[in-house]
């Protein structure tokens, strides 16, 4: 493995699970543990998996800045309230994603989480337009996703049985501070928590001796958020794609919107603000391939079985677990009417996928 | 049983051979999910890509041992994609070939190669 890729704090614990490891995001990850990528899906969806989240970047801001944050996200942060968070995403002068990110407010403070290939453009980012930012070191992120993840995690922290979907608390586990949140990017209830690296061990193993608890990998996480209809920054979400395009219109708050109360005021607001209200040249659309064939990132669509131009790609796709078929996400023209059967052009054959309703496997977040 | 280095396995069953792929190479593949045989009676020349094979985690090709014709595929695993996980050397062969020329299996790695190679 190359020799410039980091390593996450929990790494000889993961290499002791069987993982193995591939360069993602700069580091060193497991893609799979010994049960494989099948094995670790089905498990998170039926009991509670655990995910080292560690390379990605968690970013505290002083409370005063929530009004400068604003002037990068078109997120309500100014009325979010302490205890909870928002999904959002940092926009460009094109109306363009530059990554998605976590807003919490906290009692004295903004906590972010941001995608791990983005961190340092994020926090560059960020200290061009705002004071006081400070990346946060020495803690780790975990995840414990999965319909037991409740059941499990309040052995350790009980006080977390009261968090609803999207609240984030400070809760003490053996003396470390766990800063947790509500939420994940499974399709399933469950928790993140970052916490000391000198204690993310213990806290992990703790975790695993319980006989709900598996370590899930890269793949099993991959296959578990396209299944909820999750877009990833990279795939489904870049520079050149608006949230309108990418329907995350849901996630530019009332209060930025054309009729809010602070209407615009984010980079792009022009193109983004427009596309809400008269649509977008493209949208992101759920695929159900027919047959058994995966279409992957990258594979063209088309309006026909046979000739005609292209209207878009696939931006992520491959096999659902818990569907038990393949599934897609592809980027395409607006034209295209919703529901129209189109067609992916796999090793050279046009193979049929029926644009489908997401998510592909339904939530069963706690509210 | 003879091997190939792209992690075949051939073993001659009266005047043709079985061909499917390794432990090793299934368990390197991870879940296979969807599996693309090619048609009865296909003539291949050696490292024509014949079955197309998709795991959780990516695409890959088989690729024609040798030399011959293709002449009887095995359709459960269209079915069921994952018998390449659970019986690589047995219930999950991919075809059964007529080789031009039988003795071209001298050339192939036995075992022990094999086995060196992998380790």
């Amino acid at each position: 493995m190359a020799e410039d890729l980091n390593r996450l704090p929990l790494h000889a614990l993961h290499a002791e699970l069987g993982g193995k490891f591939v360069p993602f995001a700069g580091y060193e990850m497991a893609v799979q543990y010994a049960d494989g990528v099948m094995a670790e899906h089905l498990w998170c969806r039926e009991k509670a998996g655990l995910f080292d989240v560690s390379h990605m970047g968690q970013v505290l801001l002083p409370p005063d800045q929530a009004q400068a944050l604003e002037a990068l996200v078109p997120v309500d942060v100014l009325d979010l309230e302490v205890g909870r968070q928002r999904y959002g995403f940092f926009t460009n002068d094109d109306g363009g994603i530059m990554d998605d990110l976590m807003i919490a407010r906290r009692d004295g403070d903004l906590f972010l989480v941001v995608n791990a290939a983005c961190k340092a453009a994020d926090i560059a980012h960020l200290r061009a337009h705002l004071g006081g930012v400070q990346p946060v070191e020495g803690r780790a992120l975990l995840a414990l996703q999965g319909p037991l993840a409740e059941a499990a995690l309040t052995r350790m922290v009980p006080d977390a049985a009261a968090m609803r979907f999207m609240d984030v608390a400070v809760m003490v586990w053996q003396g470390a501070e766990l800063w947790l949140s509500r939420s994940g990017y499974t399709g399933e209830d469950g928790f993140e928590i970052s916490l000391p690296v000198e204690n993310a061990e213990a806290f992990a193993r703790a975790l695993l001796e319980m006989q709900e608890v598996a370590p899930i990998g890269l793949g099993a996480r991959d296959s578990l958020r396209l299944e909820a209809g999750l877009p990833l920054y990279g795939q489904d979400l870049s520079p050149e794609i608006s949230p309108i395009e990418a329907r995350l219109g849901w996630a530019v708050s009332k209060a930025r919107r054309a009729d809010g109360t602070r209407a615009g005021g984010f980079p792009g607001a022009p193109r983004i603000l427009a596309e809400m209200a008269g649509g977008a040249l493209r949208k992101r659309v759920g695929l159900r391939p027919e047959g058994r064939a995966p279409m992957r990132a990258g594979v063209p669509l088309f309006a026909d079985a046979e000739g005609g131009p292209g209207i878009g790609v696939v931006t992520s796709g491959g096999f659902g677990p818990s569907v038990g078929g393949p599934i897609a996400m592809g980027l395409i023209d607006s034209v295209v009417p919703d529901g129209a059967m189109i067609y992916g052009e796999v090793r050279g054959k046009r193979l049929p996928a029926a644009q489908v309703a997401m998510p592909f496997y339904k939530k069963t977040y706690k509210r | 049983m003879k091997y190939t280095e792209e992690h075949e396995w051939l073993r001659v069953e009266d005047d043709l051979v079985v061909v499917g792929i390794t432990e090793y190479a299934a368990t390197q593949l991870g879940d296979v999910v969807f599996v693309e045989l090619p048609e009865e009676g296909l003539e291949v020349v050696k490292d024509d890509e014949v079955v197309v094979i998709e795991s959780v985690k990516a695409a890959s090709d088989i690729l024609a041992p040798l030399d011959g014709e293709i002449v009887e595929v095995n359709t459960a695993l269209t079915d069921n994609p994952g018998l390449v996980n659970e019986d690589p050397t047995g219930a999950a062969w991919f075809f059964k070939m007529k080789l031009e020329d039988m003795s071209a299996m001298d050339d192939l790695l036995d075992e022990a190669a094999y086995k060196a190679l992998i380790e």
